[in-house]
């Protein structure tokens, strides 16, 4: 079972290419907003046509620019999870799983099963706007199994909902598709929501997709800026490379990287809960001024200027916990230091 | 009182506005795709008699179905049938005056669907007639009925084109407006009235219907806007 995807669209200044291969798995497709997350799902579903390209799912091939393929979304067999759920308003909850049942011998038996398994045979009788945002999110999903689908497409699956229950949801969602054998694209903007429920990771920025890679991968050598960005991490300076050093012009200072260095590297990424107060006889010692303290809900935010920064230099950001930063005599000065395996060389 | 040109005007209206239904849901749901360029032009053409005074609709409908013009002789020569002057002739005249009112309203109504109800449909394997049927229409249900009560109303009272392709004949093509027009040319003053009075009741309750709609439809938009 897998899904492969090479494509490209245009969409007026906005240009995609998008290639990328997910087999029986959760496979994330992580991107800021208006990188192509979702057009490339329309896609691959069939409502949007791609200029150029292959998409290919089980061996059957949905699209194929070269061979004139483009089948209908009514033959792609593409479950969509769309943000808004798109439950149509006019039908009940169990109007609606029904229709998406394909074989009308067996449409009553398996909705009402569906039904059962999503807990909404209580509501069954409901329309979709008088459910809540979970009810509704289970509606659409029994709904997309309804269809019996070769793989699925959630589109930002908790964009429309609050913290607390995204945090319920997700655990449900999970499960649902622990029983699904197929690949699942699970687009997201949140790094938290990728690490959590997907093993892989294709990173899309500005339209063009990376290599996918595992999460942990991301998290460690994310490779450019973007996906460094993405993985969640705060602090970006440009750098020249110097053998195993790098060397920070703006803050005027030297960093020791511990391995060679790619000539290629002209950022350097470090991730705010990397930076440490430094006890003495580290390698990489930093000595900051402090520039601001911002009270966060579990901890400080505590924005340094190293002491060669120039004024335009970017703000040296660390988290720490509130403990250790009010036990702390002198708030006004700090030397923080970073080890080297922390530092994230990008391209 | 002969009652006549009630029959007769509900008849037309009736007939008109079932042609009218299909045809401007045709036309608002293919137009909304075609390129801007062909889009713009098409609109243009389809809403003109909607502005165009009803007598120049008229000399332009006998220019087409005339007994001496390509439409009208070829049905003469085939069928040996006149299209002018019939009471059902009326029927053309009524389509093609009330016929922009539905297409508007109708293309506002599909322009207001959300389409990713559509495209789950798709995704679904929901046909596209079924997508149509079901889901599209009921969503824009309020509209569609506002644009058919509209076009009714206008068909009802449609004068000026109607006189042209039809006449006046009594018992034959005459319909409301063309009775209180002929009555009040024979100073039959009380004849008149009647006639009046019967056409503002008409159109009384058909514009109450109009805002019955419109203010359901405002509430439901409120109320609930569908996810």
């Amino acid at each position: 079972m897998s899904l492969i995807v090479d494509i490209q669209k245009q969409l007026g200044d906005f240009s995609l290419q998008a290639a990328f291969q997910a087999e029986t798995e959760l496979l994330a497709l992580l991107g800021a907003s208006g990188c192509g997350k979702s057009v490339t799902l329309k896609c691959i579903a069939g409502i949007l046509k791609p200029d150029a390209g292959h998409i290919e799912l089980d061996g059957r091939v949905l699209f194929d620019s070269a061979a004139r393929v483009c089948l209908p979304p009514q033959q792609r067999n593409v479950g969509y999870l769309f943000q808004q759920y798109a439950l149509f308003p006019n039908m009940t909850v169990r109007q609606n799983v029904a229709v998406a049942v394909r074989d009308r011998s067996r449409r009553d038996a398996e909705t009402e099963e569906l039904l059962r398994r999503f807990r909404l045979s209580d509501t069954a009788d409901k329309r979709p706007r008088q459910l809540s945002g979970g009810q509704q999110q289970r509606a659409a999903l029994a709904r997309i199994l309804a269809s019996r689908p070769a793989a699925i497409l959630l589109d930002e699956p908790f964009s429309a909902l609050d913290s607390y229950l995204k945090y319920q949801l997700e655990l449900e969602l999970l499960d649902t598709l622990e029983h699904f054998t197929g690949p699942v694209l699970w687009v997201t903007h949140d790094r938290g929501e990728a690490w959590r429920n997907c093993r892989r990771v294709c990173v899309l920025d500005g339209g063009r997709s990376e290599p996918v890679v595992s999460m942990e991968e991301l998290f460690r050598a994310p490779g450019t800026e973007s996906a460094a960005r993405l993985s969640g991490c705060k602090n970006y300076v440009t750098i020249r490379p110097d053998g195993d050093r790098i060397t920070v012009p703006d803050w005027n200072l030297s960093l020791s990287c511990g391995r060679p260095v790619p000539p290629d590297a002209v950022r350097a990424g470090i991730c705010s809960h990397h930076v440490r107060m430094a006890a003495g006889g580290e390698i990489n010692q930093i000595p900051c001024t402090v520039a601001r303290v911002i009270d966060d809900v579990f901890g400080k935010i505590v924005l340094l200027r190293p002491v060669g920064a120039g004024p335009d230099a970017p703000l040296l950001r660390m988290e720490l916990s509130k403990e250790l930063w009010n036990a702390r005599p002198d708030t006004r000065s700090l030397t923080v230091t970073v080890a080297p395996e922390h530092i994230l060389l990008l391209k | 009182m002969d009652w006549y040109p009630l029959y007769n005007s509900l008849r037309i209206a009736a007939i008109s506005t079932v042609a009218v239904f299909f045809l401007g849901l045709f036309f608002a749901y293919y137009i909304a795709r075609l390129p801007r360029l062909l889009k713009g032009a098409l609109d243009v053409l389809l809403t003109l008699p909607l502005v165009l005074p009803p007598t120049v609709v008229g000399w332009l409908l006998l220019l087409l179905l005339g007994p001496r013009h390509p439409l009208g002789a070829w049905a003469m020569n085939v069928f040996g049938i006149r299209l002018v002057m019939t009471w059902w002739s009326a029927v053309f005249a009524t389509i093609a005056v009330s016929f922009p009112l539905m297409y508007r309203t109708a293309r506002g109504a599909f322009e207001s669907f959300d389409s990713t109800l559509a495209d789950a449909g798709r995704t679904l394997g929901l046909s596209n007639s079924y997508i149509f049927w079901r889901i599209r229409m009921p969503y824009c249900r309020q509209g569609i009925l506002a644009g058919m009560v509209l076009a009714f109303a206008r068909a009802l009272g449609e004068y000026g084109a109607t006189s042209m392709v039809a006449g006046y004949t009594p018992g034959k093509t005459a319909t409301i407006s063309t009775t209180v027009y002929q009555l009040w040319r024979t100073n039959d003053d009380a004849g008149a009235l009647r006639w009046v009075l019967v056409n503002i009741a008409i159109s009384a309750v058909f514009l109450l219907s109009i805002n019955l709609l419109e203010s359901r439809e405002r509430r439901t938009r409120r109320g609930g806007a569908p996810a």
